[in-house]
Order: C-alpha cells, then sequence, then structure tokens
C-alpha cells in the first residue's frame, strides 16, 4: 500500500500551518520529514494518520493494506505513549484485545513481537522499570503487532540519550532490512534522516511547504559504514534547512 | 573577584596550602519512617494523663483516667452493646458512603466525557458543593422521616459531591497522548474508557474516596445524634447527657479507631491498584 498526499494545506484557526504539500509513500521505503521547528510536521503525520482531517487537499491510500493488517497506519510517539500500569506484554497485548483473536493467538502475536525487538525477558516489566530505549522498543514493537501498511514516527528516538539513540537507529535499520517495513519519519536530526530515509523531504518553515524531496540511492545496510558519504548528504540538508531554521528560529521569538 | 587579589591568595597559598575538608552542607529534609517513635508518645501521654488524673490534678469529669475510659469500653464489649452500636453505624456508612460514592463515579465520569454533561453538573457541584451537609439533615428528616433513610440520604449526598469533583478532575488530568495513542491504534470508545482513562483517573479517584470517606464519618456522627437509638453518635451523645465522660471518650476512640481502619482499608486498595507508580 502506498500514500500519495496531494496539495493538502491545514490551518489551526488563522494560523496557516501547512500549503499545498505534495509527496508519496512508496511501500517498503522509509520517508524522513524534516523541517524548522514548528513547521508542521507532526500535524502532517496527525493528518497522515488520520487524526485530523486537512483544511485542503487529499491523503489517498493507493492499493489494498496487505492482508492481516489489523491498523494499515499506526504510529510510534517521542513519549513512547505505553500505559504505565500495564507491562510491557500487556502494553502490546492492549492494541490486540478489539480485534476478534483468540487469547492463544494474542499471546502468540505479542510473544512474536517482543522476540522481535529483542524483548522477551522484559515481557513482564512494568514501563517504569524500563530505560527509554526500552519503552520506545516496547512502543515499536506494540507498533509492529497490528501489522501495519505503514508506520508513522514522530521523531521516535528524539526522547533518548545520545547513546541509546545511536544503538536504536541500528535496530531500526536492522528491522528495516528483516522486514522492508513502510515509514513515514519525523526527525530533527539530519544524520538519523541520512541513515533511514530512502528520501528525505525538507520542509520550509511555518507555513510548511515543500523545500526539496532529496532522494538517497545508498542501500540502507552500507550506510554504517559510508559515514562520509552521508556526512555530504546530510551538508548538503544542513544548506538547505539553514536559513529556514535561523528565520524560524527568530520568528517564533517574536510570537 | 579581581586579579590582584586572585594573584595574593595564590602567593598567600603557595607558602603554605592549608587542607581543609570540605564543609557538609547536604542532609535533612528527608524523613525516615520511625515507627517506635509514635508508639512512645502515645504511651507517654497517656501515662500523663493517668498520672494527672490519679494525682486529682485532671478531675475525673472533666476527662476520666484511661483506665477508666478502658473500664467504660471493656464494660461496652461485655455487654455486647458494642456491636450494636457499631453495627447500626456501619450498615449507615456502607449504604450511604457506597451509594454516594457509586452515583458520584457515574455523574463524574460522565462530566469528565462529555461536553454536555461537563455544562450541566459542573455549575451544579460548585453550588451545592460548598453547602454543609449537615443543614441539610432537618430537610431530610421531613423528606424521609427520623428513621435511617434521612441518615444515609445525609451520608450518600455528603459522599456524593466529593467524589464527583474527584472523578472528572481525575478524568481531566488522564495524559492525552495515551488517549491519542489508542485513538490511532483504533480502540472502541468503550476500551478506550475502560483500559486508558478510568485506569489513568484512578490515582485521583483513590485519593477522592479518602476525602469522601471522612465526610462520611462525620455526617454519620452527626446524623446519628438526632432521634437513633443505636450507633456511635448516639451512644456518644446518651453518655454527654448523662456526663459519663468515660463512655463518651470510649465512644470517641471508636471513631478513631474506625477512622484508622477505613484509612488502612484505603491505603491497602492504594497499595494493590497502584502497584504500577
Ligand atoms: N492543536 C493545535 N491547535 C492550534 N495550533 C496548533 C495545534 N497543533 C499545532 N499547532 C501549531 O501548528 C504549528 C505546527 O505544529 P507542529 O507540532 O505540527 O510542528 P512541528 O513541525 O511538529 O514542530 P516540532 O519540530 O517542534 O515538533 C505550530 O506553530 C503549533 O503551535
Ligand atoms: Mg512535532
Amino acid at each position: 500500500m502506498d500514500l500519495r498526499l496531494r496539495g493538502i494545506t491545514h490551518f489551526y484557526g488563522d494560523l496557516e500551518v501547512l500549503r499545498d504539500v505534495d509527496f508519496g509513500v512508496e511501500a517498503g521505503q522509509i520517508v524522513c520529514l524534516i523541517g524548522p521547528s514548528g513547521c508542521g510536521k507532526s500535524t502532517l503525520l496527525r493528518l497522515l494518520g488520520g487524526l485530523e482531517r486537512p483544511a485542503h487537499g487529499e491523503i489517498l491510500q493507493l492499493g489494498a493494506p496487505p492482508a492481516g493488517s489489523l491498523n494499515p497506519l499506526t504510529y510510534v510517539f517521542q513519549d513512547f505513549a505505553l500505559l504505565p500500569w500495564r507491562t510491557a506484554a500487556g502494553n502490546v497485548s492492549l492494541v490486540l484485545e478489539d480485534h476478534p483473536l483468540s487469547r492463544r493467538e494474542r499471546s502468540e502475536i505479542v510473544a512474536d513481537v517482543l522476540a522481535r525487538t529483542k524483548l522477551s525477558e522484559f515481557a513482564q516489566v512494568l514501563p517504569r522499570q524500563l530505560s527509554g530505549g526500552m519503552k520506545q522498543r516496547v512502543a515499536i514493537a506494540r507498533a509492529l503487532a497490528v501489522r501495519p501498511a505503514c508506520l508513522l514516527m514522530d521523531e521516535p528516538l528524539s526522547a533518548l540519550d545520545s547513546q541509546t539513540r545511536e544503538l536504536l537507529l541500528d535496530d531500526l535499520v536492522e528491522l528495516w532490512l528483516r522486514e522492508r517495513f513502510t515509514a513515514c519519519y519525523v526527525t530533527h536530526n539530519l544524520a538519523e534522516a541520512v541513515r533511514l530515509g530512502h528520501k528525505v523531504v525538507v520542509l520550509s518553515r511555518r507555513p510548511g511547504r515543500i523545500r526539496e524531496i532529496v532522494e538517497i540511492d545508498m542501500p540502507l545496510e552500507q550506510r554504517k559504514h559510508a559515514l562520509a558519504e552521508l556526512q555530504e548528504q546530510q551538508s548538503r540538508l544542513w544548506e538547505l534547512m539553514r536559513e529556514e531554521a535561523m528565520a524560524a528560529d527568530r520568528e517564533l521569538a517574536d510570537v | 573577584m579581581s586579579d590582584e587579589a586572585l594573584a595574593e591568595r595564590g602567593a598567600a597559598g603557595a607558602a603554605a596550602p592549608v587542607a581543609r575538608p570540605v564543609p557538609f552542607r547536604g542532609g535533612g529534609f528527608a524523613p525516615r519512617p520511625m515507627r517506635l517513635v509514635g508508639l512512645v508518645l502515645f504511651l507517654v501521654l497517656l501515662g500523663l494523663w493517668e498520672l494527672g488524673s490519679r494525682t486529682g490534678w485532671i478531675g475525673p469529669l472533666v476527662l476520666p483516667a484511661p483506665t477508666a475510659v478502658f473500664e467504660a469500653f471493656r464494660q461496652l464489649v461485655v455487654s455486647g452493646q458494642i456491636w450494636l452500636h457499631l453495627g447500626a453505624s456501619l450498615q449507615r456508612l456502607l449504604l450511604g458512603w457506597f451509594g454516594g460514592t457509586l452515583l458520584g463515579l457515574l455523574v463524574g465520569l460522565a462530566a469528565g466525557l462529555f461536553s454536555m454533561a461537563r455544562a450541566g453538573v459542573v455549575p451544579l457541584v460548585a453550588a451545592l458543593f460548598p453547602i454543609p451537609k449537615i443543614a441539610l439533615l432537618p430537610l431530610f428528616i421531613i423528606w424521609f422521616g427520623i428513621g435511617e433513610e434521612s441518615k444515609v440520604a445525609t451520608i450518600l449526598f455528603g459522599t456524593f459531591f466529593p467524589t464527583v469533583i474527584a472523578v472528572y478532575g481525575g478524568v481531566d488530568n488522564v495524559d492525552r497522548n495515551l488517549i491519542r495513542m489508542g485513538q490511532s491504534f483504533g480502540l472502541s470508545w468503550l476500551s478506550i474508557v475502560r483500559k486508558i482513562v478510568l485506569p489513568g483517573a484512578l490515582p485521583a479517584i483513590l485519593s477522592g474516596f479518602r476525602i469522601s470517606a471522612a465526610i462520611a464519618i462525620i455526617l454519620l456522627v452527626a446524623a446519628e445524634m438526632i432521634g437513633a437509638e443505636y450507633g456511635i453518635g448516639a451512644y456518644i451523645l446518651l453518655a454527654g447527657n448523662l456526663m459519663a465522660t468515660d463512655q463518651l471518650i470510649a465512644g470517641v476512640a471508636i471513631l478513631s479507631m474506625l477512622g484508622l481502619a477505613v484509612s488502612w482499608l484505603l491505603g491497602r486498595a492504594e497499595r494493590y491498584f497502584l502497584r504500577w507508580r
């Protein structure tokens, strides 16, 4: 299943947040979304997932989601959004409980996704006992449990310290290599964008328009060992963003 | 500090570097649990009180000796009267508190979830909550008669409002991101309420229970002082009328124990239901 955004414009009251945004997310691809603070990245993701309706334009699903997908558009949140009163396994199970699955099927899925995210031994642990990186792993496991057609990830690593971020980034790459999931990945971190993105969509400051769409052809598995070339891509992205970010910074100070 | 000053210090220090440990400034502000102290203080106070009564420094009519109070309490137990009083009181307390809490939960949840219910309930609660419910007891007696109903109604009414306030405040404070999360995974409305909103509001609801339980005990005693044959409040009132201060204090001690028992139970409930914290 592909996603296609056509002429998305969005307002909050009189505030124009997004203007005429147009791009596509193809199946099996990670699309990174970068842009200065407040340019409407999170808003765009909410629109993509159907949590809000765009003022103008349309968001289309092209083709049917894969058979057995319980929740085609699935979020991974910056703050993890785990229920503190449920264990890791309980949090994963939560999103399956509304679907017609037998108890056994459910616990099989839970065990499976926890294993895929290397969490099996933490199944019965409460979130408060887990480190930030582990919490985000649980959230990713929960997202995988519903067999999403497209993951919508809003700065999933920015609440973590840099070492944990690096580890989890490697895990995400590995996960993608195994599962070829589709994702729209919002980030502030250009290094993340060039490590993960097949395509990087650069938004301008508010109202967010598309500055440029950068395709990165290098296969994901090679990127870890080609940091010099990635650095080049990263500098190019930074050049694109620099002025916007500076202008956005000053704008926010005015408000 | 100016450069010369620093230079001077440096020169002086170089001559004779004095080693001193860094003075400790932390500590305190972290009370540790010390069970024994409370018990000892309690026993010391009792001892002083007993001593005061024995020496005649405290008049027996003003405040009977602890041993006299204990004797009155023993009489109450031996004669079996205590079960009549306690039974009557507990029945009123439980009926009133459960009724008020249940209604309060429903109304508070509605106010927390639906704009319409909130618009109606919140101003009403704001207007009615501050009324001391004891003031309504005479009215309830006119409505429901002098029997059990008016007493239960007073307690029910008194516990209803704080519960409503605690519940909708608790629902308001549930992390909206968690609710968003539930919606984004396509959870049904009922699942979101049952699995996200209610557990999220539970800490506030349970601390609301503490408040409503305390109010319930106050109202219980007040209600029992009007036209009740049995009940701890009635027992205390009768003792007062007979100037039997030993019985009176024994009744008050029973109330204290009742309050302690309730708060112990709620503490257990909190520990059980909020063990994820
Ligand atoms: N529900 C809302 N109501 C009103 N204004 C909103 C709402 N959500 C976001 N905004 C505004 O819309 C603009 C874009 O917000 P959004 O959160 O999408 O930006 P962002 O690109 O994700 O920013 P950041 O990089 O800080 O996460 C901001 O100016 C924000 O204040
Ligand atoms: Mg954002």
